[in-house]
């Protein structure tokens, strides 16, 4: 039921790419350099805990602000603009149009990441809401709410004019992605900034806007990406259809109740809910398993090819999903609940599944839409073996550390020498994200430097006989 | 499938029915909460913060400090515990029988079953309802949180990561301000242990003008200033102070009971 992308008089290919070109430069410049400073932070975050005088004296880069101004640049900076460039490209390859309405995101990517700066700033200077995952302020969250809008609306323009009308599976979750992060996002925002609500209702709705942002909007987006590219790569039809359909019906149904632990000060029905659907999350996370074990059989890519990207990151989209079912059942959360092991779970989530899951989209869509391969192509597979490597050494010691902080009374100490262990795990990703920079860096120069050279040719050509007046 | 009108409306069904459990019918229920009464008393809980206590709130929320701190303690469930008031006109057979029974950790059946023995026996007798849980063993509260404890509140930080000790009653564990202030500013002067970050940046390093100042930190030496030079806490350090010492959540409400030590 894939669509089959040359059988109709459309679009070609190069001419599709060619179209998407510019907007997805706009959304991923600044995301590289999200990236990199998003895991800058992290690592600062991180060496507080071996010298916890470390940059003391700088109230900007006090533990609580870095540590926030970290993940919002990791998810807001990274992972949102980025799955956004990596839809808008796979939309109009299925659709087999050209990209409608290419300014559009141009506009949007520059409103977005002033938001982000503004956003960051705001956090660092002491101007966080104080709500986890919407951290920043009102000014920040109405530029990314309108940013949003608009590439969606341009997407959905592009889904609209297709000319090959079958839906792929991809289509499902990307269209779900670009419908629930604008409805949860303006919903939470204005539950918790615009019009508060008093009392604890406001922790129910963060940790609710939390869970639908980190693991029903990444599982959506990355899912969607996921399972376009693994069919793309090996040339072979997602196996199959029905299991597809069936994960992605699970995973809004079920995922979208979880997230709340299970001790928390609220109505007993509320954490209950939670623990439940968290159970039934077994389904889509079996049906993940499936279809990438049905689809991958037998086939196997260059090692730190992008198709070795996706394999890594469906492994720890499993893996992310049962830490997350095991965090919600009742005699396992007392011990790991408010330890390392959610950190990791989200870590996980973040650098492990939708980051990687980008990374290798990236990889294959840059050169295609440039018409050139990138600049330094061994960085592309030294990246996947650093962002590999570190995301295994900063979730497992988390992991590990938060099961010895839960088994220890909370003491800190026990967690130390695992936390250690992950500062490395960062540094690695610091490495490789730095590595990703440099080469969409080098290619938006190369393609700048180009231009200009157009243009300058174009200014300087001498004029011909028949332009002139006589 | 051609076309999408069913998957958005699928999506639509399947997220707002998580959107109105989750959000919508949380505002509706908590949002409404009112105060309510200490159980067994006329007295209103929870009571409004200080000033001071409120704007150390939003310290609290600007320094991040729930990205280490919770402030909600759980609980596992209550038991009953017998405890003798009186022995009455045979006190050596109430003596026996107390020796004879388990008196703590019953369930209320128990509890009854206990006390109906004793006061036979012509003792008089409390039943006493005691929580227990992890959190309550670590001396982090008297009972679980529950939603009344953060009426006021705005925003509830209840934070989601333990890696310093939770504060939902740090104002009865520590209730001296300045141990808060000392520990603000150099928090390994009073715990070596400790790995939370110093908040100097909290405080003004000032020369002493021509008394010291009456705020002044008495820290110990390895912590003080150079000589002729004293720590003073910004307002903003007073304010966190006046918030950690206004978490005390150690009154019965009807969501979590306890029998309440008696006053002497």
């Amino acid at each position: 039921m894939t669509a089959n992308e040359t059988s109709h008089p459309t679009a070609s290919a190069p001419e599709i790419d060619a179209s998407c070109r510019v907007p997805l430069l706009a959304l991923l410049v600044g995301a590289a350099v999200w990236l990199v400073l998003g895991t800058a932070l992290a690592l600062i975050a991180s060496i507080k805990f071996h010298a916890p005088d470390f940059l003391a004296e700088c109230p900007a880069l006090t533990y609580g602000r870095v540590a926030a101004a970290a993940n919002d640049a990791l998810v807001y900076g990274f992972c949102l603009p980025a799955a956004l460039a990596v839809s808008l490209w796979i939309f109009s390859r299925l659709s087999q149009t050209v990209f409608t309405l290419p300014v559009v995101p141009v506009v949007a990517a520059h409103l977005w990441h002033l938001g982000v700066f503004v956003g960051l700033a705001s956090i660092l200077l002491g101007h966080s809401t104080g709500f986890t995952w919407l951290e920043f302020p009102r000014s920040a969250s109405i530029l990314l709410l309108v940013a949003f809008g608009l590439i969606a609306v341009s997407i959905v323009a592009t889904f609209g004019f297709r000319l090959e009308r079958t839906l792929h599976p991809a289509h499902w979750f990307l269209l779900a992605a670009l419908l629930w992060f604008p409805w949860s996002y303006t919903s939470a925002n204005i539950f918790l900034v615009a019009m508060p609500v008093r009392g604890v209702a406001q922790a129910v709705i963060d940790l609710w806007f939390g869970n639908n942002l980190l693991w029903v909007w990444f599982s959506l987006a990355g899912l969607g990406i996921g399972f376009y590219f693994i069919s793309k790569l090996t040339g072979r039809a997602l196996n199959s259809y029905y299991y597809a359909l069936l994960v992605f019906a699970t995973l809004i149904l079920f995922g979208t109740w979880c997230g709340i632990p299970v001790g928390s000060p609220f109505p007993a029905w509320i954490p209950t809910l939670g623990s439940v659907a968290a159970a039934l999350l077994v389904v889509p996370v079996l049906g993940v398993a499936a279809i990438v074990a049905r689809t991958l059989c037998g086939v196997s890519g260059p090692i730190g090819g992008p198709l070795c990207y996706f394999q890594f990151a469906f492994s720890a989209f499993i893996l992310s999903a049962l830490m997350l079912i095991t965090l919600a059942c009742p005699q396992f959360s007392r011990v790991l609940e408010f330890t390392w092991f959610g950190q990791a779970q989200v870590q996980l989530q973040i650098f492990g599944f939708l980051a990687m899951i980008l990374f290798g989209a990236l990889y294959y869509i840059l050169p295609l839409a440039l018409g050139h391969d990138f600049p330094f192509p061994k960085l592309t597979r030294a990246h996947f073996w650093l962002s590999g490597i570190g995301v295994v050494l900063l979730v497992l010691p988390l992991a590990v550390g938060g099961y010895l902080q839960g088994t220890h009374l909370y003491k800190i100490e026990a967690a130390l020498p695992a936390l250690r262990v992950s500062t490395l795990g960062l540094f690695l990703l610091l490495a490789g994200n730095l590595l990703f920079a440099v080469n969409v860096l080098a290619m938006f120069l190369n393609w700048k430097l180009a231009l200009a050279k157009t243009i300058f040719a174009a200014v300087t050509a001498p004029l011909k006989a028949s332009e002139v007046k006589p | 499938m051609k076309c999408g009108l069913p998957v958005i409306f699928a999506v639509i069904v399947a997220l707002g029915a998580s959107w109105i459990g989750l959000v919508i019918a949380p505002a509706l229920q908590l949002g409404t909460l009112k105060e309510t009464t200490v159980l067994n008393t006329t007295d209103v809980y929870p009571p409004q913060r200080t000033g001071a206590a409120t704007l150390g709130l939003q310290a609290y929320r600007a320094n991040g400090c729930a990205a280490c701190h919770t402030e909600q303690v759980r609980q596992d469930g209550v038991t009953c515990e017998v405890v003798l008031t009186d022995a009455g006109k045979n006190p050596s057979a109430v003596t026996n029988l107390l020796t004879a029974l388990t008196l703590t950790g019953l369930t209320k059946d128990q509890a009854e079953a206990v006390s109906g023995k004793i006061t036979a026996a012509g003792g008089k007798v409390e039943t006493h309802i005691v929580p227990i849980g992890s959190d309550l063993d670590h001396g982090w509260g008297v009972r679980r949180s529950v939603a009344e404890d953060f009426l006021y509140d705005n925003p509830v930080q209840l934070g989601g990561l333990r890696a310093g000790p939770d504060l939902a009653n740090i104002g009865l564990r520590s209730p001296d301000a300045n141990w808060h202030l000392l520990h603000l500013y150099a928090p390994r002067s009073v715990n070596t242990d400790s790995k939370m970050p110093s908040f100097r940046y909290l405080f003004t390093v000032q020369k002493i003008g021509a008394a010291p100042s009456p705020d002044a930190l008495n820290l110990p030496a390895a912590f003080a200033p150079p000589a002729g030079f004293e720590v003073v806490p910004k307002p903003e350090a007073r304010q966190l102070a006046a918030y950690l010492l206004s978490l005390r959540a150690n009154v019965p409400v009807y969501d979590a009971p306890f029998t309440p030590p008696a006053k002497p």
